[in-house]
């Protein structure tokens, strides 16, 4: 869309040279030559595939798996950007959070009419089934993913809550490992906050949340759908790193509300389910009785208060397209302040003043359908001819309803490896918050999805997007500094790092 | 451990078992067919089908019997069960579905193996051949290799079980395709041809320096039949394999705490080769003997799927 | 009234079953017109049976069996009083709101031909007492009571278009009409003591709600709102979603299920 944008490293389009804390990667990328750089990402790609870190594409006749596109020039976040970023995160999923725990309860946001009743109750993915049961410890979201876009320096939007399933937790990991074992002078230069303990917050949240009663040591399990599924890799990737058992449907019985999983050594009770299968396919006694997939029983268990399921069932509601747009309202409503990270500017068209203004500027927004999915029933006013924004007139005014309409943003972008060298290509990020009976967690990183053809702002894998790693600095500069005599104590992000007499003799205190 | 899992491991074990002695047998019969003196031709051909029991799949494919086509039908023809790219496909199906059982390095190698394959169209020259047949062998080795450095725990257990029942089967086959060949009736013993395929029987369970260690006088069918039955120094012969079928499922009773009718039926089978004499097998009819054998295997195969409740 | 109920239910697997679970909704509660003197739900073979509640307020059983199962014989028999109420309910559990059950589903989904009758029976204000007792009558009207057991997944726009329907098909047409016109309808599955039918069957009827009045029954079979004939067990958007039974087998072959239903007035 050829707009100007703002780049994370080189800064804002008229600014000549890199943001200052980010010098040392520019220099970095000057140093090093573009063969060298392809050399590096060409590695990283054939371990990629080694591994077997492959999607399945739908629709592809050979059934080959391919893997992402990785690119090797990180996305850097300041520690001062991050800590901003995190305060927003943890307010938007407590929300969610208390938004499911009220809407499968209470309902008093509907009660206050903060939320038009029809929303909620004509949504399909609002789920009467699971209505009145409390999860354990009352967390539903357990794991997040909010997609953010960024336009300027302080500038960032959620463009997408991800409360069911997020995927690509596997991405941000196996990014990093390429990348210290490919550009390990990057880590002497900057000092990047460690991911690699994302799957031990994990088992801790998933452990947090077990039902009362199963003890010190509660059985978690991760059931993925199998191994044909496109996100298999991720499951297997996530249940080994955790050390716990994945598990298929096939292999969970549900006996007297209880959950056991079938081992060679007879059955074993199960109190954690961290499952990557849709509520559709959990049991079909309650969700589609047309289906033999799922674990009949499994929702009886669970309203039992015999097992926890993350994410819990029904949270569709919390992060579906049409609920989007009230994210202000609904976490003003909960958490009683303004939201900290804004969603992009969209306009409901179900009311007039939104509808009128959308219809007076169609050539400029965005406009999309709130059931629709994968970019169908979508407008793009700036590319579109003049018939389709007529259509797209008449099919407002007739069910205005069925639309919101966002303005077109300048994406920011990160310098990317394209086939004639560096070149500026615009990315998003999902950052991924665990939710435990314990608080709430941002991990420092994520995944940074780029679109690597010019131009284009589609960074959806299937698209022809693809991944680069994500640091969080932790800005030593930053940091709380206390000087005594010869003693420098200094505290980090990470815990007290002290320095006795100098830089050389350095110890680590956690 | 899940029962779908030891299934999948069980499996896993099996093919890449199957995928490495096809691999073995292939290269065996191109030496025989290329290398020796006297060309073996189609019969060698056939035998190598015998072996794998698919004789009635080529024929159905209408290829001529020729090297070419044989070897191609054995190793990179998609369309039947019994070629070693299906055997890789089913075996990393398995280890997919069992991914996080295995190490890194376990997995790797199994990918690697299917990766040989992926999209390899071309057909093969000997040379070619012998080439591709190394790399599977390498990355069987790999494979094998790494599952001795993961834990010792139930995992490789039922792998290394999916891997001796395999090779139980696949050395008994070999015996019974080869016993005309073994015990020739009526011919000249010690010919050129004969000790071809002598040698090419040892070269397909890896014993042909095991075979001089062993025995010192030369190339005699008694020995080789002895040496394939009865050594249980031999990891490939039936007497090692069915020796190896007990301890890894007394290790496995151990981990478990418990037994089945398959720890009774490999005990059983255990204790009959303990008292089984080549020489009278020969003298009472090796088919016979290998045949039950074979049956035996296909016995405890089923009652492991039952014990460990595969199904 | 004092109604006796005996409701028995036959499976016969023609292999035998590895496992059998199941869920229940077979159990009435109590409400201001309707008093469960006396409930029980048996197995004729081993099960665990544990009791709950689901989104909807109905009570549900949830049955495991465990193999070989090649044949259960479920029997559901208890007496309830009910009182004479005029249709309108009093003392329901109703944790969902009514506006809810303005969604459809795959069976009851309105078509063209649904629509244009609803709204011409509704007329303009389609959520009074008169305009849904209207309906009734003519759902009721339209069709000739249909013998035999209701067919399995039939879509209500197809049972629109037959001449005879079901107890199950007339409340389905009630409700994808009143929906249709904006009016929140649910089905209703329980038994009635007077049936049109050869022989007794578990019946169903509709609600719909009334603003000012709350949740009123229609009974589009008898034309009536039901009274203290009927006994209310469940509901749901649909007869799938208030259905007495859902269950999942674990092994091969067909299933062939047998349903007596007897209901009996004790003076």
């Amino acid at each position: 869309m050829g707009t100007p944008a703002f780049d994370e490293i080189m800064g804002p389009p008229e600014r000549e040279g890199a943001r200052g804390e980010l010098v040392d990667l520019c220099h970095w990328l000057q140093a090093t030559p573009a063969e060298e750089l392809r050399r590096r990402q060409e590695a990283a790609e054939t371990t990629f595939r080694q591994l077997g870190i492959t999607f399945a594409v739908y629709g592809d006749s050979d059934a080959s798996e391919r893997i992402i596109p990785f690119d090797i020039v990180p996305r850097i976040f300041l520690a001062r950007e991050w800590a901003r970023l995190s305060e927003g995160l943890i307010q938007r999923v407590e929300a969610i959070n208390a938004f499911l725990h009220d809407i499968y309860g209470e309902r008093r946001i509907l009660k206050e009419a903060v939320l038009p009743e029809d929303l909620i109750l004509g949504n399909a993915q609002f789920r009467p089934e699971i209505a009145g049961i409390r999860p354990p410890h009352d967390v539903w979201a357990h794991i997040c993913g909010i997609d953010l876009v960024r336009t300027g320096p302080d500038d960032f939007f959620v463009l997408e809550d991800n409360a069911r399933t997020p995927s690509g937790v596997s991405y941000m990991l196996e990014n990093r490992e390429a990348m210290v074992r490919l550009c390990p002078e990057l880590f002497s230069q900057f000092r990047v906050a460690a991911v690699d303990s994302y799957p031990d917050m994990l088992l801790e949240t998933m452990r947090s949340v077990s039902p009362r009663g199963c003890g010190q040591n509660p059985t978690c399990v991760v059931l993925t759908p199998g191994h044909y599924n496109s996100a298999y890799y991720e499951h297997s990737f996530l249940a080994d790193s955790m050390g716990v058992e994945l598990v298929e449907a096939a292999d969970l019985v549900v006996d007297d509300d209880v959950v056991y999983m079938r081992t060679i050594a007879g059955r074993v009770k199960v109190d954690v389910i961290y499952r990557r299968v849709d509520d559709d396919f959990l049991d079909p006694l309650v969700f589609r009785p047309d289906s033999m997939l799922g674990v009949p029983g499994l929702i009886a268990a669970y309203a039992a208060g015999n097992v926890a399921i993350i994410n819990a069932p029904g949270n569709g509601i919390a992060d579906d397209k049409a609920i989007y747009s009230y994210m202000p309202e609904i976490v003003r409503f909960y958490s009683g302040g303004e939201a900290k990270l804004p969603n992009v500017e969209t306009w409901r068209c179900r009311e007039p003043q939104a509808l009128k203004y959308v219809l007076d500027h169609l050539d400029e927004l965005v406009v999309k359908l709130v059931d629709g999915s994968g970019g169908y029933g979508m407008l793009v006013g700036p590319t579109a001819s003049a018939a389709e924004i007529e259509r797209f007139r008449a099919a407002l005014v007739a069910e205005p309803h069925r639309y919101i309409a966002q303005p077109t943003l300048a994406l920011s972008t990160v310098p990317t490896l394209a086939d004639a060298g560096l070149a500026p290509r615009h990315v998003d990020f999902r950052p991924f918050v665990l939710t435990g009976s314990k608080g709430v967690k941002v991990v420092p990183g994520g995944l940074t999805r780029v679109a690597l053809k010019e131009g284009s702002l589609v960074v959806n894998s299937s698209q022809g997007g693809g991944t680069k790693d994500s640091f969080v600095l932790m800005d030593d500069a930053k940091a709380m500094t206390q000087t005594m005599g010869g003693m420098t104590q200094s505290i980090g992000p990470d815990g007290m790092v002290q320095t006795l007499g100098g830089a050389d003799l350095t110890r680590e205190v956690r | 451990m899940l029962s779908r899992t030891a299934a999948s491991l069980y499996w896993l074990g099996r093919y890449l078992e199957r995928a490495d002695f096809i691999a073995r047998l292939v290269e065996a019969t191109v030496r025989l067919d290329v290398l020796s003196s006297r060309p073996a031709g189609e019969a060698a051909w056939r035998s190598a089908l015998a072996v794998t029991d698919t004789e009635a799949a080529f024929e159905a494919s209408g290829a001529p019997l020729t090297r070419e086509a044989v070897v191609g039908f054995l190793i990179t023809d998609a369309t039947h069960p019994g070629s070693i790219v299906r055997c890789l496909a089913a075996a990393r199906d398995n280890a997919r579905a069992v991914r996080t059982a295995l190490s890194r390095e376990a997995w790797s190698a199994i990918n690697s193996a299917w990766l040989i394959f992926d999209r390899r169209v071309s057909p093969l020259d000997s040379v070619a051949t012998l080439g591709l047949v190394d790399k599977v062998k390498a990355e069987t080795r790999g494979f094998e290799g790494a599952v001795h450095r993961m834990l010792r725990n139930q995992t490789t257990l039922f792998i290394r079980l999916g891997q001796v029942i395999e090779r139980a089967d696949d050395t008994a086959r070999l015996l019974d395709v080869k016993y005309h060949l073994l015990l020739p009736a009526g011919e000249p013993v010690g010919g050129t041809v004969d000790r071809d395929q002598w040698t090419t029987i040892l070269q397909t369970v890896s014993a042909v320096t095991a075979y001089r260690w062993l025995y010192n006088d030369g190339l005699q069918p008694a020995n080789v039949i002895d040496l394939l039955l009865s050594r249980t120094e031999l990891p490939r012969s039936l007497a090692g394999s069915i020796d190896e079928t007990v301890s890894i499922l007394n290790a496995l009773a151990k981990s478990l705490g418990g037994q089945g009718e398959a720890d009774r039926m490999a005990r059983g089978r255990h204790q009959r080769t303990l008292h089984t004499r080549t020489g009278d097998v020969i003298a009472s009819g090796l088919h016979q003997h290998v045949e039950a054998l074979i049956t035996e295997n296909d016995h405890l195969h089923a009652a492991i799927g039952r014990q460990f409740k595969f199904n | 009234m004092r109604l006796s109920i005996d409701h028995r239910t036959t499976y016969r697997f023609s292999e035998p079953q590895a496992r059998v679970v199941q869920l229940l909704r077979m159990t009435p509660r109590n409400t201001h017109d309707q008093i469960v003197a006396d409930w029980h739900i048996a197995l004729d073979c081993d099960a665990r049976i544990t009791e709950g509640q689901d989104g909807f307020g109905n009570a549900t059983t949830m049955l495991y069996i465990d193999g070989p199962v090649e044949r259960i014989d479920l029997s559901v028999t208890g007496e309830v009083v009910t009182s004479h109420s005029d249709g309108v309910l009093h003392g329901t559990l109703e944790p969902l709101p009514a506006r809810l059950f303005l969604r459809d589903t795959p069976m009851t989904r309105a078509d063209a031909a649904i629509t244009e009758f609803a709204r011409d029976v509704l007329g303009e204000e389609p959520g009074t007492v008169a305009a849904l007792h209207r309906l009734n009558r003519a759902v009721g009207e339209r069709f000739t009571p249909a013998r035999g057991r209701p067919e399995a997944g039939l879509a209500v726009a197809d049972a629109f278009a037959r001449e005879t329907a079901t107890a199950r098909d007339l409340a389905h047409v009630f409700i994808a009409a009143a929906r249709a016109c904006g009016v929140p309808a649910r089905y209703v599955s329980g038994y009635c003591d007077r049936h049109d039918g050869d022989r007794p069957a578990p019946h169903g009827w509709a609600d719909a709600w009334i603003d000012g009045l709350g949740w009123v029954g229609f009974d589009p079979m008898l034309r009536l709102s039901p009274e203290e004939h009927h006994v209310r067990v469940a509901v749901g958007f649909d007869s799938v979603g208030a259905s007495p039974v859902a269950g999942t087998r674990m092994g091969e072959g067909d299933e062939c299920l047998d349903v007596a239903v007897n209901v009996t007035r004790e003076g």
